[in-house]
Formats: C-alpha cells, structure tokens, sequence
C-alpha cells in the first residue's frame, strides 16, 4: 500500500529539484525507455531511508559531474505502482531492489547499482560508482 | 558511513543484504533484520541448497540482485556457521 503522499513528496522533489523527470505512467515509462536512442538514467525512488537516504544525496553529488547522462529520469517504488512495474520490465534481467539505478545506453542495460551496493555506502562513495560509470559509458553519447 | 547504524538500536547489519551460511549445506542472501533467542531474522531471502555452485550463486546475486524467494526466514541460531555482507563475501568457508 502506497503511503500518503505528503510524506513521499519531499523524496520525490529531492530528484526533481536536480532535473530528474519523474516517470509516473507507464505511457510516460515508455515514452522514455522506449525509445532506445543515447543514454538514460533511471533511479528507483524508495522511502526505504537506510538506502534511499544516501542514494539519492549520492545521486545528485554524481550530477555534478561534467559528463551525465542525456537522461535522468525515476519511477517511485511502492507509489507509483504501475510505473515502477513497467520501468522494470525494460532491465528485467535485473533482480527488483529500491532504491536502484540503471544506466541504458541505447536501450540496453550498461550499468546497474542495486540495492546491496547502495546499503551502509556513504553519499560519496555512490557518486564515485555513478560517476566512473558515466565517464564509461556516457562520454561519447554526451560529445556525439 | 561503515558501520553506521541507521535504526538505533539495531544491530550493525540491520538494513544490509548478507550471504548466511548454515547447516546443512544451506545458504541464504537476504536482508538482515535482527538476531534474537529464535535466531537470525531476513527479509526478502533468496535460497541456495547444495555445496555445488553456491559461489556462483553468489556471483550471480551480486551482479544481478536478490531473487526473493522467500518474503522472510528465521535461521536458528545453532544452525548459522557465518554471516556476511553480500558486497564483501570471499566464497564458502568449506
């Protein structure tokens, strides 16, 4: 069951206040991820605050990296139900975990930060994982 | 953050994903909760049987996640040999 969305809301600005869209349909989870062109970012939204309390600070210290992803989207586990379900079905090999973060480069799945690699991780050391996955994975997509 | 506790209260591994090996030949991965008289509490627990291809398993979960097969499990205490955080697991210890 959802919670109210009063308490949710200020996880969900958290993201969007950095330019993540948030992905609240499955029209608007595959108006992103079906088009399969350039690099995506998906960030599994959770209330869970042991994980998602530094993910998502980490998550914004890696988007001041010069190079990102051309995308940066979230979908919000356990609130926006169907959404969450749909996005999932796009990195399906991946196990489902809130929070998570999936990096696409033209539609497949180059990078994947579970839950287990978030746990008991600082803010810093989950940007550091992004961001070298950026570097990897982005850099070229960014300059083409 | 290591070590940091965020439910107080709770034990260091409260919140974390763990790889619990135990008697005979079982091996869990899932989320640590708490160890009382009864035993070790997870959550969301997926199940390996078997000393053939546990490490794999493991390798497996740790790239492609947790397939819970259970919602929770109690682990009696007398049966856990070791438990260990899935991100700094070193392989079985037999």
């Amino acid at each position: 069951m959802p919670y109210d969305p009063r308490l949710v809301q200020p996880m969900r600005e958290e993201l969007t206040r950095l330019g993540v869209k948030e992905l609240k349909t499955v029209a608007e989870v595959d108006a992103v991820l079906g088009d399969p062109r350039g690099t995506t970012l998906v960030f599994v939204n959770s209330v869970c605050g042991c994980a998602a309390g530094t993910a998502r600070p980490g998550l914004a210290l890696a988007l001041q990296h010069a190079i990102r992803p051309q995308q940066l989207t979230t979908v919000f586990a356990g609130q926006d139900l169907d959404a969450t379900a749909r996005a999932r079905q796009y990195f399906s090999d991946y196990a489902p975990s809130s929070p998570s973060i999936a990096l696409f480069r033209d539609g497949e799945v180059v990078h994947f930060v579970h839950r287990h690699m978030i746990e008991g991780r600082s803010p810093q050391q989950i940007a550091r994982e992004l961001t070298e996955a950026f570097d990897k994975h982005c850099a070229t997509a960014a300059a083409g | 953050m290591s070590g940091h506790v965020f439910h107080p209260g709770h034990s260091e591994l409260h919140g974390i994903t763990v790889v619990l090996e135990a008697a005979p030949d079982l091996l869990y991965v899932g989320r640590y909760h708490e160890e009382t008289d009864r035993g070790v509490l997870l959550h969301d627990v997926a199940e390996h049987r078997g000393l053939e291809g546990r490490d794999e398993f493991v390798r497996k979960t740790l790239k492609f996640g947790v397939r819970a097969q259970h919602a929770h499990i109690l682990v009696p205490s007398d049966t856990v040999q070791r438990v260990a955080r899935l991100v700094e697991w070193g392989g079985t210890s037999r």
